[in-house]
């Protein structure tokens, strides 16, 4: 293995340039280092323009996710040495606005997230003295996988629908949506259900699971969008039959 | 002219655990108050993510609320404040009830209770866990939940520079949003500071790029002494090179930590016996300082390891099984696996201790309180001090609940009784904070690089205020941070750009930790005595009789560090001896 490998890194100032060009640095390539060392380098020693993002690395922040030769993931979690020889091409997550270099917009999934209502929804909740509301491991599991979102949002640069569909919601605040369905001791599932409604995006994903693959925490966005899927045909076909029936 | 972009009622500076419950207090003490959320990074990156082990709050029968309240006393080694100690004790438990009915997915006994695990300095079962990424559910489930609060406004990505102060009252802050580069004046009736820790200040740390110590600096520099620095909290196991931390729930869980001939060391440290299962307050389940200590020793008498990334000892979690690591230690699992190519199922994991948490912060009374008006604070930026010398495991996340909460609910009360506006005089100061930030932009002609003095600064810090100290390195210490402070003033940086200035924001996060270090330094040097996490090699003894007190670190005229003392808060504990493995 070379112990230097060459980093080819999208650069985009808006302030003197319309389009992205690419920098080349030649970085060491340590066994240990990870894409992120190799940015922390040309950031420290070559160049203190390089802007990106980060901060935990160890892979729960959600911070640092780029394409690296057009995959997308976390840095802090993909290491220089699987590039051997290189070059590797670090490029902004793809289907986001830039900012600058690889740091990109993501204003829109937090606007989203917020409108399937990420929280516990109850008509009634009993007094803190009553202690807590029973939940068993079984019950838990049902909804825990979608729990595992650290919103990193590799799944938007994967997926192709939202690339196409901006007003998509997305991977990674259905999942979410479900997280919440899921869990016994919510009661928000039609609320959230009208919501997701709305969005025509939804029927657009076929099912192609991008944003499974590139999951780095294994929530399965993909399986969570055909549950939703199952739920609102379900309830639309109810609507259309009985509308009594629907709250 | 600094623009004034808004005037909230409350402005929380931090957007982790402690901020965003402090947020849901104000919100909820007096929905008719403005609260903004200001963070320098998306709040569901803060650092509070990578806490794993769990969250300390006594539920079972057969615990108590004073047994919690000894174990925590006597694990800071008699300097926590008694009467802080608990309040905490008591609201704990329902904290961390209310985020069970917020959502958290806590782990779960089969027939659907609460499940609590042991954990390192603990006398019984009180650590309520979200399998081992507890500190991740909590701030997502704090986050998702603080968005059903329209007002609540959030200032993502913006960075607060300078605390404005007026009339002896803290009125608001300058910031920096960092896509735009605009600087601007967010006003306020009062100002919570919630940034968490200064692990940063190390080269060898489990904490995120972020934690800079940046409100504790905001503090000092208003005028608001820093309590209790030179207390920092090696943590005995992290992984070498990363210095990721692999939690102390997996020594809970049963795991041993083993010297280069498969010895269990703790034994030859005053922490017990060998047993196969994990004894409470024992071996393993010591407490930090200890812990880390022993690994020091361990490393004088050539029992350790060495690897390109120094000394390391082992940690063996193999006789565990494949099915509990999986259900109880999952993302240590997968640390190991991404991160050191071992596979702790049938591996041993190197560790080694890695400074990890900040006992000391900005003083605060028991309601999060500091000593200038308006100001407050909670969570690892501030100093109760309910952990005294050395912190339990598992007590930090319930600490930015409980002192979230009770600092969320006094600014509160305190802003809804202002009604003054701001004066010119804020504006002035605002004015003069945008041209010094505006200046950094301009290139001073100044060559010192960021990174050269961090470097230093990291150096100077692992050598004289690690997890053994003497007087002559922390004299030599404090005169290195001094002259590092004014190599600062000619600052090079490259980047001109206005637009999401990262380097820009990296000198302001250097000149923040190099405050913070100064005050860990000069705090260490006064403390003649080895109590908890500071352990000094020519004051091998604890000194209650000169000791038994906070240390304040107050800013001077001359940008000196000047030290004081607060007598700690005795109530049902008098000082004893901290006994562990008997």
């Amino acid at each position: 293995m070379p112990d230097r490998i060459t980093l080819e890194v999208a650069r985009y100032r808006p302030e003197n340039e319309s389009a992205i060009s690419f920098q080349q640095y030649e970085v060491p390539c340590h066994k240990e280092w990870v894409v992120l060392d190799g940015l922390n380098y040309v950031k420290d020693q070559l160049d203190g323009t390089l802007t990106y993002r980060w901060s935990c690395r160890m892979g729960v922040c959600g911070s640092c996710g780029m394409n690296v030769n057009g995959e997308p993931k976390l840095t802090c979690a993909t290491f220089l040495a699987d590039y051997s020889p290189g070059p590797v091409r670090v490029e902004p997550m793809t289907n986001f606005p830039v900012i600058r270099d690889l740091v990109v917009e993501i204003g829109d999934f937090m606007r989203k997230l917020t409108e399937v209502k990420p929280w516990i929804v109850r008509k009634e909740e009993k007094p803190l003295s009553e202690g807590e509301y029973r939940q068993t491991p079984q019950e838990l599991d049902e909804y825990k996988q979608f729990s595992m979102c650290i919103n990193c949002l590799l799944c938007y640069a994967a997926c192709p629908v939202y690339g196409l569909e901006p007003d998509f919601i997305g991977p990674a605040a259905i999942a979410l949506a479900q997280r919440y369905n899921l869990d016994g001791r919510d009661e928000g599932a039609s609320e959230r259900l009208e919501i997701l409604s709305q969005h025509e995006g939804i029927w657009g994903c076929t099912f192609v699971g991008e944003c499974t693959k590139v999951c780095p925490k294994d929530v399965d966005p993909a399986g969570a969008i055909q549950r939703y899927k199952l739920s609102a045909s379900l309830a639309s076909l109810k609507r259309l039959l009985m509308p009594w029936s629907v709250p | 002219m600094c623009a004034v972009s808004a005037s909230h009622d409350v402005v929380l500076v931090g957007g982790g655990g402690a901020g965003l419950r402090a947020a849901i207090a104000v919100a909820e003490t007096n929905p008719r108050l403005s609260i903004a959320v200001v963070s320098k990074v998306y709040p569901m990156r803060s650092h509070t993510v990578s806490a794993e082990g769990g969250a300390a709050g006594a539920i079972r029968p057969d615990d108590s609320l004073d047994e919690h309240a000894y174990d925590t006393i006597s694990g800071g080694d008699w300097l926590s404040d008694q009467d802080a100690v608990e309040a905490f004790v008591k609201e704990a438990p329902q904290e961390l009830l209310r985020l069970e009915r917020w959502g958290c997915p806590w782990s779960r006994e089969p027939d659907g209770r609460i499940a609590v695990r042991p954990f390192g300095g603990m006398k019984k079962m009180r650590t309520w866990f979200a399998a081992d990424k507890t500190g991740f559910h909590m701030l997502h489930t704090l986050f998702q939940t603080s968005l059903k609060y329209a007002s609540v406004t959030r200032y993502d990505e913006w960075f607060v520079t300078k605390l404005l102060v007026d009339d002896g009252r803290v009125q608001g802050v300058v910031a920096i949003e960092l896509m735009s580069g605009r600087i601007e004046a967010i006003t306020a009736r009062a100002v919570i500071l919630c940034t968490g820790g200064c692990g940063r200040v190390f080269p060898f740390t489990t904490n995120a790029n972020i934690k800079n110590g940046d409100g504790m600096a905001l503090a000092y520099r208003a005028g608001a002494p820093l309590k209790d620095m030179e207390f920092v909290q090696y943590h005995p196991t992290g992984l070498p090179f990363t210095g990721i931390l692999i939690t102390e729930a997996s020594r809970s869980e049963g795991g041993y930590l083993i010297n280069k001939d498969g010895y269990r060391y703790l034994q030859d440290y005053g922490l017990g016996k060998p047993e196969a299962q994990p004894v409470f307050r024992s071996m393993e389940l010591g407490p930090r300082d200890r812990l880390s200590q022993a690994f020091v020793k361990e490393v004088e008498k050539g029992r350790t390891i060495e690897t390109p990334y120094g000394p390391v000892v082992h940690l063996d979690l193999r006789h565990l099984g494949e099915k509990i690591i999986n259900t109880k230690l999952p993302f240590v699992r997968e640390l190991c696996l991404k991160y050191q190519n071992i596979d702790p199922v049938k591996e041993l994991i190197p560790v080694r201790p890695v400074a990890h948490y900040m006992m000391g912060g900005v003083h605060t009374d028991i309601d999060g309180a500091t000593p200038l008006a308006g100001l407050y604070a909670a969570g690892e930026a501030a100093c109760v001090s309910i952990n005294g010398a050395n912190r339990l495991g598992s007590n930090s996340l319930p600490e930015l609940l409980v002192f979230g909460a009770r600092a969320g609910r006094l600014a509160a009360e305190y802003a809804s009784t202002r009604k003054d506006d701001p004066g010119p005089k804020l504006l002035a100061q605002a004015k003069d904070e945008e041209r010094r930030l505006q200046a950094l932009l301009g290139g001073n002609g100044g060559r010192e690089r960021i990174a050269t003095l961090r470097e230093e600064m990291h150096k100077t810090m692992e050598e004289s205020a690690g997890i053994y100290r003497s007087g002559d390195s922390l004299r030599q210490a404090v005169e290195a941070i001094g002259t590092l402070k004014e190599r600062f003033a000619g600052v090079a940086i490259e980047d001109h750009s206005r637009t999401f200035n990262t380097e820009r924001v990296a000198a302001l996060e250097l000149s923040f930790m190099l405050d913070v270090a100064e005050a860990i330094v000069s705090s260490a040097q006064r403390r003649e005595e080895s109590r908890g996490a500071h352990q000094r090699t020519d004051f091998p003894r604890r000194d209650d009789d000169r000791f038994l007190a906070h240390s304040l670190a107050y800013r001077s005229s001359d940008d000196s560090c000047r030290i004081e003392y607060l007598p700690v808060t005795i109530t049902r504990w008098p000082p004893g001896e901290r006994v562990y493995g008997r």
